[in-house]
C-alpha cells in the first residue's frame, strides 16, 4: 500500500479544503456535551481526531435510522415510486473497528438481493479512517482483532506525533489527497514509528476477550444451554440500546406514512432491535423468542456465530459502544464469552 | 446495460396489482384473486409467499394460495388478523394493491415428483397447501399416492370446504378430515388431527409428509409420521415467523442464523432439527 505523509499544520487545511469543495458534505468526530458524536463538520477547528469513540456509529450515515423506501400516491390511478436517498459523504475520522462495521454492513445489503437503497448511498460516501490509539475503556479491539485495519477505507491516518502517516486504501483516496492536499512521501522511519504507535495503543485495551476470535463460533455451539444467559439477561430492561448504538447491528422496521389528505404517503424503514419485546411476534400470537434469555442469547449468536456463518465476518468489532449503553450492565459480548469460555473449561 | 438496469432496482418497490375476486371462505377468512399491473405471471412455486401492501397500512407475506398451473391471475387466502389484513378484507374488486415476490423455496416439487404424497393441514395451514394440492390435482399423473389429513378446531372454521369436497369425490385422492370439537350437524370426525394417521397406512420408503400448521401441531404431528416410518428428510414443514422485508435484509424472521423469508418457509424436518427454536 502507498503511504503519505502530511504534516500536523496542514490538516486543517486538507479538513477545510474539503468542507468548501462542492458537492460532498463532511461527517466527522466533533466535541459534544463532555462526549464525542459524528456531526457535520463546517471548519476543521470543529474535528477532533484523537476521540476515544463517540455514542452513536457512523452508521447513521449508511443506514439512516429513518429512511424513505417507496412513495406513493392514492388517487385514481395508484401510482408507487422507489426512492433512493442518497448524496455524497466523506465520512473523516473513522475507527478502524468502525470500518470493519462498514464491511460487515457492505456483505449483508450487497448479498443476494441487492440492497440498492443501500449501495446507492454507500458508492458516494468516502472512508477516511483514523487510527484509535486512545481506546474507550469498554472497548476490546485488540483482541478481537479489529484495532487495525487493511482494507475498508480510502484513506487512513495515523497520528505519530507532528505528523500523520496516510495509507491510501483507494484510488479515490489518492485522487481526493491529491486534489485536496500538501503531502510527500512516508520514511520506513515514519512507517516504523506508525507501527509502533499502533503497538502501544493495543496495549491501552483495558478489556480482553479471553480466546481468540475464531475460537468464538465453536465455543457458541456447545453453549446454548449455559445458565450464563439466564443469570446475565435476568437484569435486561429490554430497552433495546445495546443494540441502537452496535455499529454491526442492521435489522429494521418497515412503517407506512399517510399525509392527512389521505392521497399520498411514504413507507419508511427504521432501526430495530431484537433485544426489543415484540421483535419476533407474529400475528397469532406467537412470540419466538419470547424471554430476556432467548433474546440476549440471540443476540450473543447473531455476534458471535450466525452472520460469521453467513459472511465469514463476526457481528461485534469491540467498539464497547453497547457496553457504555447499557444500564443493566450486561450488554457487552466480550463478558460473555470470557463467562461461557470460563464455563466451558 | 440490462444488469446495471436490474441490479438498479429496489427491492422494496411493489407491482401493482388488481384485485379481481373476493371470495368469503369462512368466518374470518376471505380468498383474493389477483392480476398483475399488464397482465404479467406472478412465476411462483407452491409454497412460496409474497408480500401484499396496502398502500398506507402496510405489508404482510402471504402464502400463494393458487397452483401456478393458473397462470393469468393468483390467489391468496387471508385470516384477518391485524392491520392489513383487515385493510385487505374491507376491499371490493377494481382495488389496487402492491405486491412483492415471489419469495422463499417453495416444496420440492423436484423431490416429490413420483413419489407418495400425504398432506397434513392443520386450520388455515391450507392456505399455503391449497397450491400444492391443486398443483398435483392438475398433474396427477406425476405423483403417486395422495393423501390429505386436513383438521381444524370447529365444523364452521373449516376452508375450502367445497373445494375439499371436490377432493372427496375423485378416486385418486384419499382424503380424511377431522374437527377437534364437533357440533350437531358434523357427522365425521371428531379428535385431532393426530388421530387420523391411525386411519391410513403408507408406504414409508416412497411417501413425503407435507405438513403445514400452527405452531403447537408441528411436534406432535412430526412424531406420527416417524410412526409411520418416514425419515426426517421425508417430512416437509412450513414455519411462519414474523417479516418486514421478505428479501433477507430487516433480520426479523430469523431462526438462529437461518432466514426463513431465504432458506424457508418450507424446511425438511431434518434441517429443522439443527436448528433450535424452530418447532
Ligand atoms: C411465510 C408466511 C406465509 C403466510 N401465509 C399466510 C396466508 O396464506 N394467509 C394468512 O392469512 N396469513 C398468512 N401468514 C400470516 C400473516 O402474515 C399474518 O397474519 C399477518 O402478518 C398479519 O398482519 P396484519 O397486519 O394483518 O396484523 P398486525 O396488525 O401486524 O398484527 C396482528 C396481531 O399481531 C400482534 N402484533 C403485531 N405487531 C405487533 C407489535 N408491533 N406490537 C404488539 N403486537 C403486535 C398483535 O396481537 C396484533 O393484533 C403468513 C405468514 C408468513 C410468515
Ligand atoms: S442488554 Fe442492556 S442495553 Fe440491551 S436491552 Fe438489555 S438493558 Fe437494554
Ligand atoms: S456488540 Fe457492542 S462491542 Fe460489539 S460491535 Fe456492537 S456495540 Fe460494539
Ligand atoms: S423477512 Fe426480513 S430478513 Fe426475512
Amino acid at each position: 500500500m502507498e503511504n503519505k505523509v502530511i504534516e500536523k499544520q496542514n490538516m486543517s487545511l486538507l479538513v477545510n479544503s474539503l468542507t468548501s469543495a462542492e458537492g460532498a458534505e463532511v461527517i466527522g468526530p466533533r466535541r459534544k456535551d463532555g462526549k464525542y458524536a459524528f456531526g457535520k463538520i463546517a471548519d476543521a477547528s470543529e474535528l477532533c481526531l484523537d476521540y476515544d469513540t463517540t455514542v452513536l456509529p457512523p452508521k447513521m450515515y449508511l443506514l439512516p435510522p429513518k429512511e424513505t423506501l417507496i412513495t406513493f400516491k392514492l388517487e385514481k390511478e395508484y401510482k408507487v415510486e422507489p426512492v433512493i436517498e442518497d448524496k455524497s459523504v466523506i465520512l473523516f475520522g473513522v475507527h478502524p473497528h468502525d470500518i470493519k462495521a462498514i464491511e460487515l454492513l457492505d456483505a449483508t445489503f450487497s448479498a443476494t438481493n441487492p440492497d440498492v437503497n443501500y449501495l446507492s448511498r454507500r458508492e458516494k460516501i468516502t472512508v477516511i479512517g483514523v487510527d484509535c490509539l486512545n481506546p474507550n475503556p469498554n472497548a476490546f479491539c485488540a483482541s478481537l482483532g479489529t484495532a487495525i485495519a487493511e482494507t475498508g477505507f480510502d484513506l487512513l491516518l495515523t497520528d505519530i506525533g507532528d505528523r500523520y502517516v496516510v495509507t491510501i486504501g483507494s484510488s479515490k483516496g489518492k485522487e481526493l489527497l491529491r486534489e485536496h492536499a500538501e503531502t510527500r512521501e512516508a520514511s520506513q522511519a515514519e512507517l516504523a514509528q506508525r507501527d509502533v504507535e499502533r503497538q502501544k495503543a493495543l496495549a491501552n485495551y483495558k478489556v480482553s476477550l479471553k480466546m481468540p476470535p475464531e475460537e468464538i463460533p465453536k465455543l457458541l455451539d456447545k453453549s446454548w444451554d449455559s445458565h450464563v444467559f439466564e443469570e446475565r439477561s435476568e437484569k435486561c430492561l429490554n430497552c433495546g440500546s445495546c443494540v441502537m448504538v452496535c455499529p454491526t447491528c442492521f435489522c429494521f422496521d418497515v412503517q407506512d406514512d399517510v399525509a392527512l389528505n389521505l392521497k399520498q404517503g411514504e413507507r419508511y424503514r427504521q432501526w430495530d432491535a431484537c433485544m426489543l419485546t415484540d421483535f419476533a411476534l407474529v400475528a397469532g400470537g406467537a412470540n419466538f423468542r419470547e424471554d430476556k434469555k432467548s433474546r440476549l442469547r440471540h443476540r450473543m449468536y447473531r455476534k458471535g456465530k450466525y452472520l460469521w456463518e453467513r459472511y465469514g465476518k463476526l457481528g461485534c468489532v469491540g467498539c464497547g459502544r453497547c457496553a457504555s449503553a447499557c444500564l443493566a450492565e450486561i450488554a457487552s459480548p466480550a463478558e460473555t464469552f470470557n463467562l461461557l469460555k470460563e464455563e466451558s473449561k | 446495460m440490462i444488469t446495471e438496469e436490474i441490479t438498479r432496482t429496489s427491492i422494496y418497490l411493489p407491482q401493482l396489482a388488481e384485485l379481481i375476486k373476493v371470495k368469503s371462505i369462512a368466518e374470518r377468512e376471505k380468498l383474493f384473486e389477483f392480476k398483475l399491473q399488464d397482465a404479467k405471471e406472478l412465476g411462483h412455486k407452491p409454497g412460496q409467499f409474497v408480500e401484499v401492501s396496502l398502500l398506507g397500512i402496510g405489508e404482510m407475506p402471504v402464502s400463494v394460495s393458487s397452483s401456478p398451473t393458473k397462470k393469468s391471475s393468483f390467489e391468496l387466502a387471508v385470516r384477518n388478523a391485524g392491520s392489513v389484513s383487515n385493510a385487505l378484507h374491507n376491499l371490493t374488486e377494481g382495488a389496487t394493491v402492491g405486491i412483492r415476490g415471489p419469495f422463499g423455496k417453495g416444496f420440492p416439487l423436484e423431490s416429490l415428483k413420483g413419489k407418495d404424497i400425504l398432506i397434513v393441514a392443520g386450520g388455515i395451514g391450507l392456505f399455503p397447501l391449497r397450491s400444492l394440492i391443486n398443483y398435483i390435482l392438475d398433474k396427477r399423473d406425476e405423483f403417486g399416492r395422495f393423501i390429505i389429513l386436513s383438521g381444524c378446531r370447529t365444523p364452521r372454521e373449516r376452508v375450502f370446504v367445497n373445494e375439499l369436497g371436490q377432493c372427496q369425490k375423485r378416486q385418486d385422492v384419499e382424503l380424511l378430515e377431522t374437527v377437534d370439537r364437533g357440533d350437531e350437524e358434523w357427522t365425521g370426525n371428531v379428535g385431532m388431527i393426530t388421530t387420523l394417521f391411525s386411519k391410513v397406512t403408507v408406504a414409508p420408503q416412497n411417501t413425503f409428509a407435507i405438513v403445514v400448521g400452527p405452531p403447537v401441531m408441528y411436534k406432535f404431528v412430526v412424531a406420527e409420521c416417524k410412526k409411520k416410518g418416514l425419515r426426517d428428510e421425508q417430512i416437509l414443514l412450513s414455519l411462519e415467523r414474523r417479516m418486514k422485508c421478505g428479501v433477507g435484509k430487516c433480520g426479523h424472521c430469523q431462526i438462529n442464523g437461518v432466514y426463513v423469508c431465504q432458506e424457508g418457509p418450507v424446511f425438511t424436518y431434518a434441517e429443522i432439527l439443527k436448528l433450535r427454536e424452530a418447532i
